[in-house]
């Protein structure tokens, strides 16, 4: 106890340490409160869930904390539904058929338009399909006609793609034409109030239908979105514990294999000790992200499946030779004549003796050794050798790189992952740095 | 007097001579043991099979095109004996024999590069050959990384000398508190380069090699080449420069409070002597073997900077021949960065055997 609290006293000592574990301390909370709030299953499905999973959320849509330092307001996702407000439809008999009047009505205050304008219409009943005629209306009260149609049961009228619309609002895309204040000089849109009036025919009775407008914003959620749409948070979060799993079981599993390979080595020296030195020799100049590369593309992409390459391919790491350094000066240290002369046999003295008194070198190596995972984690993740089903920062990187993200200006999409990745880097830097200066005397205050 | 003095040199060659040999050797079974590894991983699936059958069905088809009375033949006939040719081959090149024995079949075939045809890939000047296409690729890769190396090097080791000598300064702190941001591999400082300098301010290009189209002319084209380089060669630099002059910085440090730097110091020498001689040459070999390791990391964050950047070297073509699972070329792209990466430990190493008296004078014992 008083060891722990001494280390502590000293960790103290250096801010870039405080700093380190402050951060590390932040991406744990995040990765337990990822764990607590969305489940595995949840954050795969939803990943990879397609175009209808992500319908109602706009794509490319930047972060929403960015309209804080934006002097204009972007407009936010508007989703109005006939389903949820009946008050909002009025109904009609007319001989033979009936008349349904559906009216959606909208505040728009926002100074940009929106990203896009779809409509989704939902018809109930067998025999013929409803038909409907949409209009929209303007704050000042002018009133444009929609692409009149039939809709059999689900029906998306994506508005913007419409191009009889294009044509008739002057080649203009219809989420400015459609918002598109006449006094502004410049493209500015209107603000007050909107209606999407739909006039429906329903040619059965019993019949009925329901209209959705969905008016996709140009931020959203904390995080904002991809090119599918998806919700960039649930990467982001996920991200977090599959980094800081896949550093640590990978750093952990790398240096105590090479630090046992050391010690027996050093112990039993002679041919084994000559013999490990020359494998480490051919295992250190070997093309280890090459074969991880090819494992990649040849068998698996898993996480897991990588973890373990990763593992098997450092046994003979580069670190054997500076354990093995440390090794030889206490090999015949007087603690561990004793222990021989109690009888302890040659496992005993390794494990018992020999390596606990050199675990604190380990550590700083350890802990500097974390980030370089996730970044290699990141790095086959942008060589699309990601794992095929998890969501992690790398993946976000490689989409982001796939579709030209810098290119066409969607920094967030860039910045957001990077940030993080920079920040575990840090983290775990600083922190094995402040410790390497502890444990190593040698370097103490220089 | 001469003659001792050329009789010493010539032990001295003949020991730097017998080092490298050694050493070159030892690389040499690294490199095949190496190509080994690769060929084995790669036909777990049998995809080294695939492509030499691949090559032979290609060799067969090509020669009844040439052939006159098969191509006259119905095609079911030629179907058959067409199958009957591909069975003799197969045999005759022995891809039925265990695994075992044609696993070092496929280990020369591979050490020689000798590696067939892509399936997708073409070279710029159209050849399908994988060993032209990796070579071609070659020289890319090489100008960018010898680029960035050389100059890490230098400027690191000029600015390590400064700061220990002036240790506990501005300088100094600031190098120790960026040491940490080292853990952010290149490719990581290229995508915010790419970010600030082509997005934002335009001043400088996405990625590439040269504009396109490419300029006319030797100093246009350069000059464009230079324009390309610089944020690449800046985020390896961003990457590896401050963890570089902090550990070579504290090696100086350690060495320059040996007692015959204080004797030095004692007898009055001026600085720049003894920084040279007194601390720089013992340090030498330690930081030689250091700027390999960390070499070896770099060749390997190459794949991914080149990728980012779109730099048409080796890392690119790996990259694209992992998008279209081509096989050979894949292959080929290992055992070629396997050879890089021999080559240049073995640069390295003959550097090595120069600088460190262990080797030069002939001591016992030399490199662990």
């Amino acid at each position: 106890m008083s060891r722990v609290s001494r280390n502590l006293q000293e960790i103290i000592k250096y801010p870039s340490a405080i700093f380190g574990l402050l951060i590390i301390f932040l991406l744990v909370v995040i990765a337990i409160y990822t764990l607590a709030t969305m489940s595995y299953q949840e954050a795969i499905n939803r990943w990879r869930g397609d175009e209808t999973m992500w319908a109602e959320y706009p794509r490319n849509a930047l972060p929403s904390w960015m309209n804080y330092f934006t002097q204009k307001k972007l407009p936010t996702t508007m989703v109005l539904d006939t389903a949820t407000s009946p008050q909002s439809k009025e109904r009609l008999e007319m001989e033979g058929l009936e008349m349904v009047t559906a009216t959606l009505t909208f505040d728009y205050q926002f100074d940009d338009f929106p990203s896009e304008v779809a409509v989704f219409f939902t018809a109930k009943g067998e025999g013929e399909p409803p038909f409907v005629m949409p209009y929209w209306e303007m704050p000042d009260g002018r009133r444009i006609e929609l692409e009149a149609q039939s809709i059999s049961r689900q029906k998306r009228y994506f508005v913007s793609l419409d191009n009889r619309l294009i044509r008739s609002l002057g080649n203009r895309a219809p989420e400015e034409g459609l918002f598109l204040d006449p006094a502004a000089a410049e493209g500015k849109p209107a603000k007050g109030q909107y209606k999407l009036i739909v006039e429906g025919y329903l040619f059965e009775p019993g019949g009925d239908f329901d209209v959705k407008l969905l008016l996709y914003g140009k931020v959203h959620g904390m995080a904002g979105t991809d090119h599918r749409r998806r919700d960039l948070m649930i990467a982001l979060l996920w991200g977090t514990p599959i980094a800081l799993c896949f550093g640590l079981l990978a750093a952990l599993g790398t240096t105590i294999a090479t630090f046992i390979i050391a010690a027996i080595g050093v112990w039993y020296g002679k041919w084994v000790d000559a013999l490990i030195q020359r494998i480490t020799e051919v295992n250190m100049i070997l093309p280890t992200l090459p074969i991880l590369i090819m494992v990649g593309t040849f068998y698996s992409r898993s996480i897991w499946m990588i973890l373990g390459v990763v593992i098997a391919l450092s046994i003979f790491g580069g670190g054997i030779k500076t354990y093995r350094a440390m090794f030889l000066q206490i090999k015949d240290a007087p603690y561990i004549e004793a222990g021989r002369a109690y009888g302890a046999g040659n496992l005993r003295l390794i494990f018992r003796y020999m390596i606990p008194r050199m675990i604190p070198v380990l550590i700083p190596t350890f802990v500097t050794l974390i980030p370089s995972y996730v970044f290699l984690e990141a790095s086959l993740a942008v060589l699309g050798l990601g794992d095929p089903i998890l969501p992690t920062w790398g993946k976000l990187l490689q989409d982001a790189q796939e579709n030209g993200a810098l290119f066409k200006g969607y920094y967030y999409w860039v910045l957001q992952p990077s940030a993080l990745l920079m920040l575990t880097g840090l983290g775990f830097a600083m922190l094995g740095f402040a410790l390497d200066r502890i444990y190593n005397p040698r370097l103490r205050g220089r | 007097m001469k003659t001792i003095r050329s009789r010493r040199v010539r032990e001295t060659l003949g020991r730097v001579a017998r080092y490298t040999l050694l050493r070159g050797l030892a690389l040499a079974v690294t490199v095949i043991i190496a190509v080994y590894l690769t060929v084995v991983i790669a036909n777990m699936g049998g995809k080294v099979d695939d492509i030499r059958r691949g090559m032979i069905k290609e060799s067969i088809a090509m020669m009844v095109l040439a052939n006159e009375e098969l191509r006259k033949m119905p095609a079911e006939e030629r179907q058959a004996v067409l199958l009957e040719m591909e069975q003799l081959e197969v045999e005759r090149q022995g891809l039925n024999r265990p695994f075992i024995v044609r696993s070092f079949e496929y280990l020369w075939t591979a050490l020689t590069l000798d590696l067939g045809r892509a399936s997708y890939i073409s070279s710029d000047s159209g050849s399908r050959q994988v060993r032209l296409i990796l070579l071609e690729r070659l020289s890319p890769t090489l100008l960018l990384w010898a680029t960035a190396q050389i100059m890490i090097f230098f400027i690191a080791l000029f600015f390590a000398l400064i700061l220990s000598s002036r240790y506990g300064s501005f300088f100094d702190k600031l190098v120790i508190m960026l040491a940490p941001t080292s853990a952010a591999p290149g490719w990581f400082y290229g995508l915010f380069l790419i970010l600030i300098f082509a997005a934002v301010l335009k001043l400088l290009p996405f990625g590439g090699l040269v504009d396109a189209p490419p300029p006319q002319g030797f100093w246009p084209y350069s000059l464009s080449v230079l324009k390309h380089l610089v944020l690449p060669v800046a985020a390896q630099f961003m990457s590896g420069l401050f963890l570089l002059i902090y550990s070579w910085r504290t090696f100086f440090l350690i060495y320059s409070s040996e007692d015959y730097v204080e004797m030095a110091k004692a007898k009055g020498l001026p600085g720049g002597l003894i920084e040279r001689r007194y601390v720089l040459r013992p340090t030498l070999p330690y930081i030689i073997t250091n700027f390999m390791l960390m070499l070896i990391q770099v060749w390997m964050g190459g794949i991914i900077l080149e990728t980012v950047f779109n730099w048409p070297g080796l890392g690119r073509l790996l990259y694209s021949a992992i998008r279209l699972s081509d096989t050979s070329v894949i292959v080929g792209s290992v055992v070629l960065y396997a050879y890089l990466l021999a080559i240049t430990v073995f640069l390295l190493d003959i550097i090595y055997a120069i600088v460190d008296p262990r080797v030069r004078i002939g001591a016992e014992g030399g490199k662990a």
